[in-house]
C-alpha cells in the first residue's frame, strides 16, 4: 500500500522534472563536445591559413590556401615519412595479429603440459611498459644489428601480451563445435586455426588491427631512439624535427601536423564502432 | 561444465581422428602431435617477448650495476649507480615532479571521465556525436597534440590567451612558468586521456542490471543516493582498472608530449623522472645509470601499484563481510 503511493509520486516527480534535466544534460554534452574538438579543429582549420593570419585567432580562415600542404610535401620529404609510417604500422599489424591469434589459439584450445604456466608467464610481461625497458631494447637492438633498419622499427613493436591476451579471451567464448566437427573430418590443428578458428575471429580481429595500426602510427620514443637514417624518418619524428626547424612558421607546422592525424581521424571516423569496442573489451578484462 | 564438454569430446572426436592419425602420421600419437602443434603455435610469440621484453627486463636491472661507457664498455661498479642516484638533487627533483603530475592527473582523470561516462550513459538525443567527439582527441598522437597546444599556448599569439585579452584577463606565459607548464601539461594529458577512461566507464556502467536503477526509483532515491548505493560499488572492478592503468600510465607514460610541448622545461618544471632518466640514457650515453633511475622508478611503480590494489580489494565487490 505504501509502496504504491510512493511509486506514483516518484512517478510524477520523475515525469514533471525529465525533460528539462535531458534538455540541460543535452546542452551539457554538447559543450563538452564542443570543448574537446575544438582544439583539434583549430589545428585543422589553421592549416589553411596563410603565414600572415595563421595566429590572428579566428577559427575560420579569412585568407584560405593549400600553398601549406603543397610545401610541406615539396620541401620535406613528408610523402617518405608518410610511408614509413604506413608500412611499419601495417606490418607490425598485419604480423601481431597473426602471431597473437596463433598463440591465443594455441593457449585457449591445445592441450600441453604447463599451458596455465605459460599463460601467467605471458600475462606478467603486460606489467613490463615500454618506456621502463627502453634503455635495454636499445642494447638488444644494437646487438642484433637492428638499429637504423625497417627490421628494427618493426619487429621489436610486435610482441605485446596485451593482443595475446584478449584473443584468449575472445577463443574462450567461442563454441566449440565447428572445430570438433573439422577434428572429426580429420583436419589438422593448423587447418582448424586456418580455416575455422580465423574467420569465426573476424569482428575482434578487425577491432585489434585498428588499435594497433593507431597505436603504431602514433608511436615516437622507439622510432626516436632506433633511427638516425633520415630515410627511415617515421612522421611523429617527422612532425617533432619539423617543429624545431620551423619554430615559428607555424602555418607550415600546423599543416604537417595535420597531415600526420588526419590518417587516424579518418580511420577513427569510419571504424569508430571497432575502435570503441577494442577499448571496452580492455577495460572488462 | 567442462567436464562434460570433456566427456562430449571424447566420445565424438577421438575415435575418428585417432583412424585418421594412423593412416597419415603413424609415428606421434595424438596428444604428442597436440604438443607439437602448441609448440609451433606458441614459438613466434613467445620467443618475441622473451627477447624484446622479458631480457631487456632483466638486462635493465643487470645494467644498473654497470657503468656503461660509449659503444659496448661496461665495468661492474655494485651500488654505484644507487650512489650517485641518492646524491643528484635533479633525479629527486625529478621524482617530486613525477609524485605531483601523478597526485594531480589522476584523481582528476578519474573524475572527469566517470562524470563523461555518467553523462554520455544517458539516452540523449545524439549521443552517439557527443560519444565521438570526447573519444576524438585520444586517436591524435602526442607529438601532435604537443604541437597543436604549444601553438594555441602560446604567450604572445596563441588563441588561448587571445581568448583571455578578449574577456579582459591578461594573457599568461602558460608554457613559460614551471608550476603553470605542469599544469598545462597534466591539463592536455586529461585532455586526451579523458575519452578513453570514459569508454571503458561507459562499459562498466552499461555492464549494471537497470532492474537496480529501477529498483531506486520505485523507492524514490535521487541521483546522488542512487549514484552512492548502486552506481559506485557495482563500479567497483572498473574503478580499480582505471585507477591503476591511468597511475601505471602516469608514473611512466607521456614522453612523447613532454618531449614536443616543453621538452623538460622551464627551469625543469615538467622534467619528469622518466624525461630524466631518457635524457641521462640517449642524451649523455648514461645507460648504467639510467638503468639504475629506472629500476627505482618501476619499484616505486609496483609499490604504488600494491597500495591501489590493497586499498581497492583488487577491484572485488565484497568487502570482508
Amino acid at each position: 500500500m505504501a509502496s504504491d503511493t510512493v511509486a506514483t509520486r516518484a512517478g510524477t516527480t520523475v515525469h514533471r522534472r525529465r525533460p528539462s534535466r535531458r534538455a540541460g544534460l543535452t546542452v551539457l554534452a554538447a559543450v563538452l563536445s564542443l570543448i574537446s574538438i575544438l582544439p583539434v579543429l583549430w589545428m585543422v582549420t589553421s592549416s589553411f591559413k596563410t603565414r600572415a593570419t595563421v595566429t590572428d585567432g579566428s577559427l575560420i580562415p579569412r585568407e584560405f590556401t593549400f600553398d601549406n600542404f603543397v610545401y610541406v610535401f615539396t620541401e620535406v620529404p613528408f610523402g617518405r615519412y608518410l610511408w614509413n609510417s604506413f608500412l611499419i604500422s601495417a606490418v607490425i599489424t598485419v604480423a601481431a595479429l597473426f602471431f597473437h591469434s596463433m598463440a591465443a589459439y594455441a593457449l585457449a584450445r591445445l592441450r600441453f603440459p604447463g599451458r596455465e604456466k605459460l599463460f601467467g608467464a605471458i600475462f606478467a610481461t603486460l606489467l613490463v611498459t615500454a618506456p621502463v625497458v627502453l634503455i635495454p631494447l636499445f642494447l638488444v637492438a644494437r646487438e642484433l644489428n637492428l638499429l637504423d633498419s625497417y627490421a628494427g622499427l618493426i619487429i621489436p613493436s610486435i610482441f605485446n601480451a596485451f593482443g595475446i591476451f584478449l584473443l584468449r579471451q575472445f577463443y574462450l567464448g567461442l563454441p566449440r563445435e565447428l572445430e570438433e566437427a573439422a577434428v572429426i573430418d580429420g583436419c589438422g590443428h593448423w587447418r582448424v586455426y586456418w580455416n575455422i578458428v580465423l574467420p569465426m575471429s573476424r569482428p575482434i580481429l578487425s577491432a585489434l588491427a585498428i588499435f594497433f595500426f593507431l597505436a603504431n602510427w602514433n608511436a615516437f620514443v622507439w622510432p626516436l631512439v632506433a633511427t638516425n637514417d633520415q630515410d627511415l624518418t617515421v612522421v611523429q619524428l617527422g612532425i617533432a624535427s619539423f617543429q624545431t626547424q620551423y619554430t615559428s612558421n607555424w602555418n607550415y607546422i600546423l599543416a604537417a601536423a595535420t597531415v600526420a592525424a588526419l590518417p587516424m581521424l579518418i580511420l577513427f571516423f569510419v571504424f569508430q564502432r571497432q575502435i570503441v569496442e577494442s577499448v571496452k573489451t580492455s577495460g572488462l578484462k | 561444465m567442462s567436464s562434460v564438454a570433456a566427456q562430449e569430446r571424447r566420445r565424438t572426436g577421438a575415435a575418428p581422428t585417432r583412424t585418421s592419425t594412423s593412416s597419415e602420421r603413424p609415428r606421434l600419437s595424438r596428444r604428442h602431435r597436440e604438443w607439437l602443434a602448441a609448440g609451433l603455435f606458441l614459438a613466434p610469440d613467445v620467443l618475441g617477448l622473451l627477447v624484446f621484453v622479458a631480457v631487456p627486463m632483466v638486462l635493465s636491472i643487470a645494467l644498473s650495476f654497470f657503468q656503461v661507457s660509449g659503444f659496448g664498455s661496461y665495468e661492474w661498479i655494485g651500488l654505484g649507480n644507487y650512489e650517485r642516484m641518492l646524491d643528484d638533487p635533479l633525479f629527486w627533483d625529478s621524482m617530486k615532479i613525477t609524485g605531483l603530475y601523478v597526485v594531480v592527473l589522476v584523481p582528476v582523470l578519474f573524475c572527469v571521465s566517470l562524470a563523461l561516462g555518467l553523462l554520455v550513459k544517458q539516452r540523449l538525443p545524439g549521443i552517439g556525436v557527443y560519444r565521438t567527439a570526447l573519444f576524438l582527441p585520444y586517436v591524435v598522437s602526442l607529438v601532435v597534440v604537443g604541437v597543436l597546444w604549444k601553438f594555441l599556448l602560446d604567450e604572445q599569439t596563441g588563441a588561448v590567451n587571445r581568448a583571455m585579452r578578449a574577456a579582459g584577463f591578461d594573457g599568461e606565459s602558460w608554457l613559460g612558468s614551471p608550476s603553470l607548464a605542469l599544469g598545462c601539461v597534466i591539463a592536455v594529458m586529461v585532455w586526451v586521456m579523458m575519452g578513453y577512461y570514459m569508454i571503458i566507464f561507459l562499459a562498466g556502467l552499461q555492464e549494471i542490471p537497470k532492474e537496480f536503477y529501477e529498483a531506486a526509483k520505485i523507492d524514490g532515491a535521487g541521483p546522488w543516493t542512487t549514484f552512492r548505493t548502486i552506481t559506485w560499488p557495482l563500479l567497483r572492478p572498473t574503478s580499480f582498472f582505471v585507477l591503476l592503468m591511468s597511475t601505471v600510465a602516469a608514473i611512466t607514460g607521456g614522453l612523447d608530449l613532454i618531449f614536443v610541448l616543453t621538452n623538460g622545461g622551464p627551469a625543469n618544471g615538467t622534467s619528469l623522472a622518466i624525461f630524466y632518466i631518457y635524457q641521462q640514457a640517449f642524451g649523455f650515453g648514461e645507460y648504467g645509470y639510467a638503468s639504475a633511475m629506472g629500476s627505482f622508478l618501476v619499484l616505486i611503480m609496483v609499490l604504488v601499484s600494491a597500495v591501489i590494489f590493497k586499498f581497492t580489494r583488487g577491484g572485488r565487490f565484497d568487502d570482508g563481510e
